[in-house]
């Protein structure tokens, strides 16, 4: 493979119900079998850091999307769209049901292109870790998801200020799980605090589902970002070679080829 | 008259704004990750006119601290005579403030 040759662009690809969704696309210059992956930005928005995910993936060898969960709210830069989409609130923003669907259709196009050899996985990050572990729920043309620190999956009580609405969360489609779970956190955040993953843990563990969860102490929240505070070199490095591992594992094995064939 | 009263107060974050002149008929404000300041949360002020479009924005995101700079710095300057008489005149004749906590 030729590692360091890539393709990157913005794409459109049919999103929930059809609608016409933007996407940064990057895909290797190789000419294996290429596996894929959807990327799921955090909540500030499709920005940099996210779109250099996507090309990291890609030079690992995987074509990846990330779709613009936030699209519909635009057009215009990346952060007054994302901006908008914040103002307006989750439930409005971001509907779970538009999610999947976004989702779906960015699988769709990441195993339709030349090349593909047939398996997608999903990854996501703070808000859309929580959306990655949706989508193994609820969309089961996924092979394999990565949660990232995802929080609100749990349900949440608003606080006396009612500054944080109640949240429902999505641990309740927990029995749908169709694939392999990842779960990175860190020991050292709040949403969701370390209680908070025992509980998904043993929800998970209950109902007999396929997961493997690494928590790192000295870090908390989106200790990938290199671009804040957050940023934890040690448990970064290792926590991406967790993420890459479960990905070369469920989406490049050998059977790739014949579930090509199917 | 003139009050020539400033405060300056040091501040951490980032700003983003628009070239020209925009009427600001909504302030959108929340602590949560900014997309830009080096924070993981920051206090977030989106000056806005939703009706001309989403990049009808001055954003600004502010660490905690410099933020309760800021609120410091906006009632001082709101102690001033005329800020306390223009108060008074505008609060018999305010409009309901847009309230959303989405």
């Amino acid at each position: 493979m030729v590692k360091d040759g890539m393709i990157v662009e913005m794409v459109g690809f049919p999103g929930h119900l059809g609608d016409v969704i933007e996407g940064y696309y990057a895909r290797p210059v190789a000419p294996d079998p290429t596996p894929g992956v959807v990327v799921l930005h955090h909540a500030p928005g499709l920005d940099p850091w996210s779109k250099e995910v996507v090309r990291k993936f890609a030079y690992a060898g995987y074509a990846t999307v990330a779709p613009h969960l936030y699209h519909r709210r635009g057009p215009g830069d990346w952060a007054d769209v994302a901006a908008a989409a914040r103002a307006d609130g989750l439930a409005t923003a971001m509907p779970n049901e538009q999610v999947s669907g976004d989702i779906a259709g960015a699988a769709a196009y990441l195993r339709a292109q030349p090349g593909a050899n047939g398996r997608v996985g999903v990854i996501g990050f703070c808000s859309g870790g929580r959306q990655a572990f949706l989508a193994a729920c609820d969309v089961p043309s996924l092979d394999a998801a990565v949660d990232c620190w995802g929080g609100s999956i749990l349900p949440r009580q608003s606080d006396p200020a009612g500054w944080r609405p109640h949240g429902r969360g999505v641990i309740h489609r927990a029995a749908d799980m169709s694939m392999p779970l990842l779960g990175i956190f860190g020991n050292d955040d709040s949403n969701p605090e370390p209680g908070e993953v025992d509980e998904i843990e043993r929800v998970l563990t209950e109902l007999g589902k396929t997961f493997e969860f690494h928590r790192y102490d000295g870090a908390g929240h989106a200790f990938f970002c290199h671009d804040k505070p957050n940023y934890r070199q040690e448990q970064a490095v290792d926590g991406w070679s967790k993420v890459f591992a479960f990905f070369e594992a469920h989406l490049r094995r050998e059977d790739a080829h014949v579930h090509l064939d199917h | 008259m003139c009050t020539w009263i400033t405060e300056k107060v040091p501040m951490t974050g980032r700003a983003r704004g628009v070239p020209e002149w925009i009427s600001v008929t909504q302030a959108n404000v929340s602590y949560d990750h900014p997309s830009c300041a080096p924070f993981d949360h920051a206090v977030l002020i989106d000056f806005v006119n939703p009706e001309d479009g989403v990049g009808a924005r001055i954003g600004i995101e502010l660490s905690a601290t410099s933020a309760r700079a800021l609120v410091s710095a906006l009632n001082q300057a709101l102690a001033t005579p005329e800020a306390v008489r223009d108060l008074h005149a505008q609060s018999t004749r305010a409009a309901a403030p847009v309230g959303s906590r989405g």
